[in-house]
């Protein structure tokens, strides 16, 4: 016995196959499909019953977080349609978005010593979250529905945005331990 | 079963009777019990009025623990016999207790697992016995309020507890005799009491700092669901480190020995929490207190101090603060109410310093002792089956990531801190050495880097793995946790479909085998007594099975089952329905077991078609419009 994991996240959240999605459509599609599924709705079920019950929902958290990211979620699609990623997708030769790469982990760098860290970090936290952005717009260009006709263009742009997410995650640990040290 | 819950709307299921169930705060100080009666929740208080437990237990040289206020009276006169915050030590190794110190006043022994035991003049307890005994009291109380035997409870535990201890609570539970339904975070639990309360929409944060540990958690309300966005927190921080600052201070003023022994430890404790609370309403306090040699000293308290001497642990508190609205992707503007949860959030100074960091008063209208366990309550009635109907549903997160060791003692991270649960996650391994049969996997949890300065959760062996060159062996190891943030681990070997399955037992928990054991020894039931009490539990789940099965076949058997699947179903139920007029409780278990299995394919078809239709009604929807 198992939970129904052979269709496709949009599938299950009734949504059309597509790029662009309706985050709030999203929100609550989510809401009602645990509001079926979720374990507690089993709680004095049978074992088996509710192992299916956890499966299902683990599914539906897993649709949700794939779905609600743009990276997760142009990822999914070009995996539906059937590209595959190999290690060749995690570099470019793009020299100007090495050198901004570059640039950026150094300006990081400098954060602690600069004389007000937070501000030059928030700078830069702005600046990382507009590429970020902008990434997106060229990724969904990339898009026709849930169709890219360029896929190995949209994994590159997929890998930019990688580049992005971890620097964004490097400076909000920076930010933490600033603001513990300052405090 | 619960086939019966995803009844078409309108059709009427069979009545049943009302299920008792209760909802239990097991709190660092006090615990409390609530429940559902009469549509309202409220905490149950004991024969003499009272609400809060002492969370203290009393070993007596002879006869049964004593747990409560006479425990807690017996404190200072026999520190080594009673134990009192035992919450801190729930799935807790030997180092956790060394860096703890001098605070536990206690003779520690090492234990079967990693949790050591307490020595007592009853012989050695373990915290998770200890915190047994005071769920038994209140498995009592509620039993003897409500008049009859409890169906299921739900206890909460803090949102920043880790799997050893949340493990360890549950085994609590299950020690207690209590069927535990879920483990619910304290402060979601706050959430339901506050939210249902007042019907509230949006974002609010729950500050919860109680005796001993401390929890912030963001959630979004949004018609019944309460969805936690993150949490954060500090499992060490609470009321009992003020008392510690204060009893610091007195000692420093009344010249007592940094070696005061426990005796002494004990009295001066009891005198700051007293001295503490006091200056929640008024500015100074005088303080008395005989030394050993019996000589009095006596000083004065001011607010001012106090709060000189509590401010850097606050400060320590707002970290986790805005680690939490960090992780939730929220500013402190969009919060749009602040709740205060524990006692320890009575003390003025702890009311401003949110207050400042939020920007907004936090409310402190719900008593920040009882809301958690009416929270608790309130879902412990839900998921009994009394409201079939409610549509109240909360998504919980795990506070801290799980990880496995990865090559040069570092963590690497399986499932990431405040990712909804349930949750899995899955990982390919492959061998090092040709032939290798055998590989070993360590599980921890935390935020750092270096594997040392995680807490390890389990170590095991995959063994059976296909000799194979180098490489060439794919393993797959999955991490499923359940809704109460348990973890469960399997692994498989992808190439030839070797699957090994382990449960991760903690390192802090207790076998099947062991909870056994000293349920047998705990209990005064005799053999035949338990035997009988085995029958009856199995007849009424098999009722319940048999019910719910016709209930559902009669709905949709037609239109989901084939003939021949349907002949399969209902030879198993009547298989059942032989079995549960026997008086073998082992044999009906078989038989719910089997029908659980024959009717299989057909509960995850019911399920399924449940959640196509839902979402094929949107999709009608959206191509008319």
């Amino acid at each position: 016995m198992a939970a129904d994991l052979s269709s496709s996240y949009f599938q299950l959240f009734g949504l059309p196959r597509a790029f662009g999605i309706d985050a709030a459509q999203l929100d609550s599609r989510y809401r009602e499909l645990q509001r079926i599924a979720h374990p507690d709705r089993y709680a004095s079920a049978g074992d088996q019953e509710r192992r299916l019950a956890m499966q299902q929902a683990t599914r539906i958290n897993e649709g949700y977080q794939t779905l609600k990211d743009p990276l997760k979620r142009g990822r999914y699609l070009l995996e539906l349609g059937g590209f595959v990623f190999s290690d060749q997708h995690q570099t470019t030769r793009d020299p100007e978005f090495l050198m901004e790469q570059m640039e950026l982990r150094e300006a990081l760098g400098a954060v602690k010593t600069a004389g007000d860290p937070l501000a030059m970090l928030a700078g830069l936290m702005d600046r990382i979250a507009a590429d970020f952005a902008a990434l997106t717009v060229e990724l969904q260009s990339r898009f026709t529905g849930g169709d890219c006709g360029n896929p190995q263009a949209a994994a590159e742009t997929l890998m930019k945005m990688q580049f992005f997410r971890r620097l964004q995650e490097e400076a909000q640990e920076l930010e933490a331990a600033l603001e513990d040290e300052l405090t | 079963m619960a086939l019966l819950q995803i009844a078409e709307p309108g059709e009427s299921t069979a009545p049943h009777a009302h299920r008792l169930a209760a909802g239990i705060d097991l709190g660092t100080t006090n615990s409390l019990v609530a429940s559902v009666r009469s549509g309202v929740a409220d905490t149950l208080p004991d024969v003499d009025g009272r609400h809060l437990l002492p969370s203290v237990v009393r070993y007596p040289e002879t006869g049964r623990p004593v747990v409560g206020a006479a425990a807690l009276a017996a404190a200072t006169e026999d520190p080594l016999n009673t134990i009192a915050s035992v919450k801190r030590l729930m799935g807790r190794g030997v180092e956790d207790v060394k860096r703890l110190g001098t605070q536990l006043p206690y003779d520690f022994v090492p234990g079967a697992s990693a949790m050591p035991l307490l020595r007592t003049v009853a012989g050695d307890v373990s915290p998770v016995e200890v915190s047994a005994e005071i769920l038994r009291v209140l498995k009592a109380r509620a039993e003897q309020t409500l008049g009859g035997e409890l169906q299921g409870v739900v206890i909460t535990v803090p949102a920043y507890f880790d799997e050893a201890q949340r493990q360890a609570t549950k085994d609590a539970g299950r020690l207690a005799g209590l069927n535990v339904l879920r483990l619910l975070n304290e402060p979601t639990a706050a959430a339901v009491a506050y939210g249902l309360d007042k019907g509230s929409e949006g974002v609010i944060a729950i500050f919860d700092l109680g005796g001993g540990t401390f929890d912030i958690s963001i959630l979004r309300l949004n018609r019944g669901v309460f969805e936690v966005m993150a949490t954060a927190g500090d499992s060490s921080l609470g009321g009992d480190d003020f008392d510690r600052l204060v009893a610091h201070w007195i000692m420093q003023e009344a010249g007592v020995a940094d070696d005061a022994g426990h005796i002494q430890m004990r009295r001066l404790m009891q005198v700051a929490r007293t001295a503490k609370e006091a200056l929640t309403d008024q500015p100074v306090v005088d303080v008395r207190l005989e030394r050993i040699d019996g000589t009095p000293w006596q000083g004065e308290l001011t607010r001012e101090r106090f709060e000189a001497l509590i401010e850097p642990l606050l400060q320590k508190a707002l970290s986790p603060c805005r680690r939490a609205l960090r992780d939730a992707g929220i500013r402190t503007g969009d919060v749009e109410a602040v709740v205060m949860v524990g006692g320890s959030t009575r003390i003025p100074l702890v009311r401003r310093r949110v207050g400042e960091f939020f920007g907004r008063e936090p409310l402190v209208d719900i008593d920040p002792d009882r809301v958690v366990a009416v929270g608790a309550a309130i879902q412990a009635d839900i998921l009994a089956g009394n409201k079939p109907e409610d549509e109240m549903l909360l998504l919980d997160v795990i506070p801290l990531s799980l990880g496995l060791e990865t090559m040069g003692g570092l963590s690497e991270k399986i499932i990431p801190r405040n990712s909804t649960i349930p949750t899995a996650r899955a990982q390919e391994f492959t061998t090092f050495k040709d032939g290798q049969t055998a590989m070993s996997l360590h599980v921890v949890q935390g935020e750092r880097e270096l594997v040392s300065d995680c807490r390890s959760l389990a170590r095991f062996e995959l063994r059976d793995i296909p000799p194979m060159v180098a490489g060439a062996a794919r393993i797959r190891v999955t991490f499923q946790v359940d809704a109460d943030g348990l973890l469960n681990v399997t692994a498989e070997e992808k190439g030839t479909g070797a699957r090994s399955s382990i449960v991760v037992k903690p390192s802090y928990g207790l076998s099947d085998v062991e909870i056994e054991r000293m349920l047998g020894d705990s209990l005064s039931h005799a053999r035949e007594d338990m035997e009988l009490r085995r029958l009856r539990e199995e007849q009424v789940e098999a009722d319940r099975v048999l019910e719910a099965l016709r209930a559902a076949l009669a709905m949709d058997a037609d239109r989901i089952l084939n003939a021949e699947e349907r002949d399969v179903i209902e030879a198993a139920a009547r298989d059942l329905a032989e079995a549960r007029d026997g008086t073998d409780y082992r044999a009906i278990k078989a038989a719910i077991g089997a029908v659980e299995q024959a009717s299989g394919d057909y509960v995850a078809r019911r399920m399924n078609e449940s959640i196509r239709k839902a979402m094929a009604g949107h999709r009608v929807d959206e191509f008319k419009s």
